[in-house]
């Protein structure tokens, strides 16, 4: 366990207008962590999600993240093409819709190709057989490679996507619901997998859900947000099995017991 | 290291803000340790807060005030206190804990529920499973399980696997929430046995046994835990 915080985030806020996206955010990202954010919808964890990886500009704050080179460098203080190239190499982000995340009209080998090529791997043979290899990992039969994913059922194109983004081996994920809208028995397998890659891989990840057995079963922290304010975070454990605030104690008695 | 783990002054409530802030005490004024190589048995009537002090020190339940100090690679750690990074590292290293029930993933196979705490403290995952076997097939699993998720497993068959993931490692410090609740008779000989080992070994264990049997044969000395009862420190 290196020493140092994979992200540092202070005071992040975003304001749409009068309104409030998310309110001053702080908190450090250690390396091999996994972080879930949970809240029902509208309560800012999405829009905190994006201020996180650069996909929106916070209205105020800083994000700091600690690069391969040991130094930190602020998100928004970098270049347009210095944080796609991060976005495309180091980081990965698993949209709830793999349609978002996926090129639904090239080949599933193509669509984990793409991303090795990004980081300039040029030899066809190498990028095929590793991408053969990533969909294996993600229980895709590898006699699909050149299948589009517009031709894969839900639960393969979230596959499919996972493949796509940790085939560069990313230290930071983030993900984006990344259950939502797959049917248990494939939530299921999917959560299980992403459990296995995070601990082998030593991943941090930040994943945002509404799905309290999501975060139990793949975090380590929990923070819970409601009206863009972060009103309770901690071990998971704690807070599931302990929690304080009025809101989360709402969130934890409303599930459903089977 | 003598004494790796000390409670101190630990209060603990509960507060029902879904029933208008109601707010329930548990426990008040909690002081004791736990020496190596003791097995210190909780006592005292249901719902005086065995539980809740086990979830306390395992960092599952937050403190009103108070510390719980472990001993953990030579330093002392304040679980009451610490980040949750530190409590999953103390965790990994130091702080066992089995429960009643098991909290199962779906699709893994019992024999890598074992192994995993090895796993995650750098043990190679092949001696790790040969590890996990020893000890399944030390409290009786029947082989044939051994690849199956323990989802589908009986009451008993899970807690086996349970208390194997539990006894694995060398932690120094074990919490054992009535690790013999539903094993027969033979198994529980076996669980005995093993925690006489974990003794033996210089391990503190801490745990609530409600079977009479078992608590003989495997406590050091009874804790009663009705003197931290708050209703009591009220009068």
């Amino acid at each position: 366990m290196t020493d140092l915080p994979l992200l540092k985030v202070r005071d992040v806020s975003k304001f749409y207008g009068s309104r409030i996206g998310c309110t001053n955010v702080s908190f450090d990202l250690w390396p091999g962590e996994v972080l879930a954010i949970v809240g029902e919808s509208g309560s800012g964890k999405t829009t905190l999600l994006n201020c996180l990886s650069t996909r929106l500009m916070p209205s105020t704050g800083s994000v700091e993240y600690h690069m391969r080179d040991q130094s930190y460098r602020e998100l928004y203080h970098m270049s347009e093409a210095e944080r796609r190239f991060l976005m495309r190499t180091d980081w990965g982000f698993v949209h709830q819709n793999p349609a978002d995340g996926l090129r639904m009209t090239v080949s599933a080998g193509a669509n984990v190709g793409e991303r090795l090529m990004a980081v300039g791997d040029r030899h066809y043979g190498r990028i095929r057989a590793t991408a053969s290899d990533w969909l294996e990992r993600v229980e895709i039969s590898t006699d699909r490679i050149d299948d589009q994913p517009r031709a894969f059922s839900g639960g393969m194109r979230q596959r499919l996507q996972i493949a796509r983004n940790l085939v560069t081996g990313p230290r930071l994920v983030f993900m984006d619901e990344p259950t939502g809208g797959l049917d248990v028995s494939v939530q299921a397998r999917l959560l299980d997998l992403v459990r296995g890659l995070v601990n082998d891989l030593g991943l941090s990840a930040i994943v945002v859900t509404h799905d309290l057995a999501v975060a139990r079963l793949l975090s380590h922290r929990m923070m819970v947000m409601k009206d863009g304010l972060v009103i309770e975070q901690g071990l998971t454990d704690r807070v599931l099995d302990d929690p304080r605030e009025p809101y989360t104690q709402l969130l934890v008695s409303s599930i459903l017991q089977v | 290291m003598a004494t790796p783990l000390v409670v101190s002054e630990v209060f603990k409530s509960f507060t029902m803000h879904l029933r208008d802030g109601l707010r329930l005490p548990v426990v008040a004024d909690v002081n004791f340790s736990v020496a190596s190589g003791e097995c210190v048995v909780l006592g005292g009537p249901s719902g005086i807060g065995k539980s809740s002090i086990l979830k306390m020190l395992y960092g599952n339940y937050a403190v009103d005030s108070g510390q719980i100090l472990v001993a953990h690679h030579e330093r002392i750690i304040d679980i009451a206190s610490a980040v949750p990074r530190t409590v999953l590292e103390v965790r990994r290293d130091t702080l066992g804990y089995v429960s009643q029930f098991l909290r199962t993933v779906p699709r893994v196979p019992a024999l890598d529920v074992v192994a995993e705490p090895l796993v995650a403290r750098g043990t190679s995952a092949e001696e790790a499973r040969a590890r996990a076997a020893d000890v399944l097939a030390r409290l009786n699993l029947p082989k044939d399980l051994w690849q199956l998720p323990p989802a589908t497993f009986s009451g008993g068959e899970q807690q086996r696997v349970n208390i194997a993931r539990g006894f694995i490692t060398d932690h120094s410090v074990l919490l054992l929430d009535e690790p013999t609740a539903s094993l027969d008779a033979a198994n529980r000989k076996v669980v005995v046995e093993m925690i006489r080992a974990k003794k033996d070994a210089g391990v503190a264990l801490l745990g609530i046994f409600h079977d009479e049997e078992v608590r003989e044969a495997v406590a050091s000395r009874i804790l009663d835990v009705s003197q931290f009862s708050p209703r009591k420190a009220a009068a």
